[in-house]
């Protein structure tokens, strides 16, 4: 359905060592992936095979050691430290695993934080943050600690939070990974019905096979490598 | 983010730990707090040198005289007896005006200094005692009105030179000793003067005492006489003396040029030193003073300074911890496409904020603190300095206090906020 649209990112021979000399570990070589407008990736493969790192480059928020990578034609390598934070801002939404919620502050000034940053005025942000917490369910608890919620409702906050700025990919590390299988579903149906409702792009490293079957397609990693072609899926 | 919404994050964050917060501002506080009192006190202690010399004598008008004066004794000390058997003792432990002199010539050669427009002489009697209603024989200092000088009086006037009747004015503590009920009932009495004349006999003058002056610590039993008083203190004592004797002058003034520039004015006090005298402005007379004072002032602002420096450690440690705290946070907002100048003002504001808040309240207390004390004081052991408040606090001297420690948590939070600013949103986002 979302098949042939534009490439929002694209990733050539891209591979990324930590540390240096004997400590060196090379934890992704030669990985090449597209990731194309409205489509649903799940990154999968085993615990330490790389997952998160190829995730964390796509999302610019590490730069690969060697390879090439660009977003939207633009070489992300041409880009200046403020051009990759108002892309990270206005673009890209994240999701992780942690949930990283200010514990100690309200729902809704979490969901905030990410239009703070991009400087809207205050009237104006708590709107949308409203807004958004409306899609997740969660507008009754706009003004409760964020730290006193249940995990589900956590993950909802936090995909608020990655919505709130109208971002064209959702990044998302393990949505599920802290959950009940229950409250993993909602989570999943929620970030599934953003793709089809708005369009929104999805890239989800998982090890839950189940969601990965969900998206569109698979990128396996196994030792920092693509380990097989990658596999179109058509639902 | 908008400059706003850093502030507003900051001050938010500032008090998310609440103990260690108030600890921190603690510490600036007890620095600030210290440093408001000091240069309260300084600034207190100077202007009450100005207001009692400032009115010393004319701006233009150097003193010369071959000794330097010293006339400092305490206010509160009560005037001692004379005793006849110690009479040379008396002058020179009292009399703190060496009687050095000067001769027609010396003020002929003043009269040739560049910058010296016209020059004075007095002759200056030596007084044995002074004595009033109940006849005890008081020391004192005693000295002439120059033209020009002021005093603040209690009672009373200042003598006046224009007059040609002798006036003097006693000092405060003088009235009662004297046997006067209190310092109004001493105005327009006569009051006795004794001295030795030239044949060694002691002889006496009665003169109209006009005022009393204020108690000060500076001119503490000095006896004040205008030029016509003296005049005939100094023909009495110089009766029986050799013909030479009169010709001598004990001090001179000087009236400089107006408009005098300050190196001139140094150039006129080396020909002075020159010829073997000291030229003195009533500033110089001040500044001697001053500099002691703001030296000890300087050394207790130094105290203060020390420890804002160290409180100035407890904000770095504090942001460190808060740095390490919120690793997480930070590597979010990064993620999240907040760039490090802004991480490094959140945190910089953070260290502004305790800074503000720790000297803002320290001056605050310090003030208030400082006017309870003056109250103290005023009505207590400095009841009898009027005009002296030793702790003086304005909007000029104090705001600088806050602004000057806040730059102080500016530069302590450099540190913890660069590391702030340089963390890499990847390492912060796995941090455990
Ligand atoms: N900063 C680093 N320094 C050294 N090695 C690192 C660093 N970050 C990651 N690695 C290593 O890179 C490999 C890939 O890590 P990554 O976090 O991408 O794994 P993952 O596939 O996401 O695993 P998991 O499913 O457990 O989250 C791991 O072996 C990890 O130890
Ligand atoms: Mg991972």
């Amino acid at each position: 359905m979302h098949q042939a649209s534009r490439t929002l990112i694209q990733a050539d021979h891209i591979s990324k060592t930590y540390g240096r000399g004997t400590n060196a570990f090379t934890a992704l070589s030669e990985v090449s992936l597209g990731v194309h407008e409205g489509e649903t990736i799940a990154i999968v493969g085993k615990s330490g095979s790389g997952k998160s790192t190829l995730m964390h480059i796509l999302a610019l928020l590490d730069s690969p050691t060697a390879g090439v990578l660009s977003v939207n034609g633009k070489l992300a390598s041409d880009m200046s430290s403020r051009d990759l934070a108002r892309l990270r801002n206005q673009t890209f939404g994240f999701v992780f695993q942690q949930f990283f919620l200010n514990a100690s502050s309200s729902v809704l000034d979490n969901v905030m934080l990410p239009l703070k940053i991009a400087g809207m005025g205050r009237r104006q942000r708590k709107q949308r943050a409203l807004e958004v917490l409306e899609q997740v369910d969660l507008a009754d608890k706009a003004k409760a600690n964020a730290g006193d919620l249940s995990g589900g409702q956590k993950q909802r906050v936090v995909i608020a939070r990655a919505l709130v700025n109208d971002p064209k990919i959702i990044f998302a590390d393990e949505p599920t990974g802290n959950l009940d299988s229950a409250t993993g579903q909602l989570v999943e149906n929620l970030l599934f019905r953003l793709n089809s409702e708005r369009g929104i792009t999805l890239v989800i490293v998982t090890h839950d096979a189940d969601l990965a079957r969900r998206c569109n397609r698979q990128v396996f990693i196994k030792d920092g490598q693509i380990a097989t072609p990658v596999r179109r899926v058509t639902i | 983010m908008k400059l706003f919404d850093i502030i507003s994050t900051a001050s938010t964050n500032t008090f998310r730990s609440k103990l260690r917060t108030i600890l921190t501002i603690l510490a600036i506080f007890i620095g600030a707090f210290t440093l408001t009192l000091t240069t309260g006190l300084g600034k207190g202690i100077s202007h009450y040198i100005d207001d009692q010399l400032g009115s010393l004598g004319a701006e233009d008008v150097l003193l010369i005289m071959p000794t330097t004066d010293n006339g400092f004794s305490s206010p509160n000390d009560p005037p001692k007896t004379y005793d006849a058997t110690k009479k040379t003792q008396n002058i020179e432990s009292e009399g703190n005006r060496t009687i050095a002199l000067m001769t027609e010539a010396d003020l002929e050669k003043f009269r040739k200094i560049d910058g010296i427009e016209s020059v004075t002489a007095y002759r200056q009697a030596a007084m044995d005692y002074v004595s009033g209603p109940n006849n005890q024989k008081l020391v004192g200092n005693l000295n002439l009105l120059l033209d020009g000088e002021k005093h603040a009086t209690e009672v009373g006037q200042m003598p006046t030179n224009d007059s040609d009747v002798p006036q003097m004015m006693i000092p405060s503590n003088y009235a009662k000793a004297l046997g006067f009920t209190d310092a109004g009932a001493s105005v327009n009495q006569q009051i006795t003067i004794g001295l030795t004349n030239g044949r060694g006999d002691a002889v006496t003058l009665a003169i109209a005492n006009v005022g009393v002056s204020q108690k000060s610590i500076l001119t503490s039993g000095f006896i004040y006489v205008n030029q016509a008083a003296m005049n005939k203190l100094v023909t009495l004592q110089n009766q029986g003396a050799p013909d030479s004797v009169s010709k001598y002058f004990q001090v001179a003034t000087a009236r400089l040029k107006s408009e005098l520039p300050a190196s001139k004015l140094t150039q006129v006090k080396a020909d002075l030193k020159k010829l073997g005298f000291d030229g003195m402005t009533v500033q110089d007379q001040i500044g001697v003073i001053k500099t002691v004072i703001n030296g000890i002032i300087a050394v207790l602002n130094g105290f203060a300074i020390i420890a804002l420096l160290a409180a100035g450690f407890g904000i770095i440690n504090t942001l460190l911890m808060s740095v390490q705290e919120r690793t997480k946070e930070i590597g979010l907002m990064k993620a999240m496409g907040m760039n490090s100048g802004k991480i490094f003002l959140l945190f910089s504001f953070e260290a502004v904020i305790l800074g503000f808040w720790g000297s803002f309240l320290g001056v605050m207390f310090a003030v208030a603190t400082g006017f309870g004390i003056n109250q103290i004081l005023m009505n207590g052991l400095l009841k009898d300095l009027s005009g002296l408040q030793p702790l003086s606090f304005t909007l000029q001297s104090v705001a600088p206090i806050v602004a000057i420690v806040m730059g102080l948590a500016f530069a302590a939070g450099t540190l913890p906020a660069i590391r702030a600013s340089r963390q890499d949103p990847i390492n912060s986002l796995r941090y455990e």
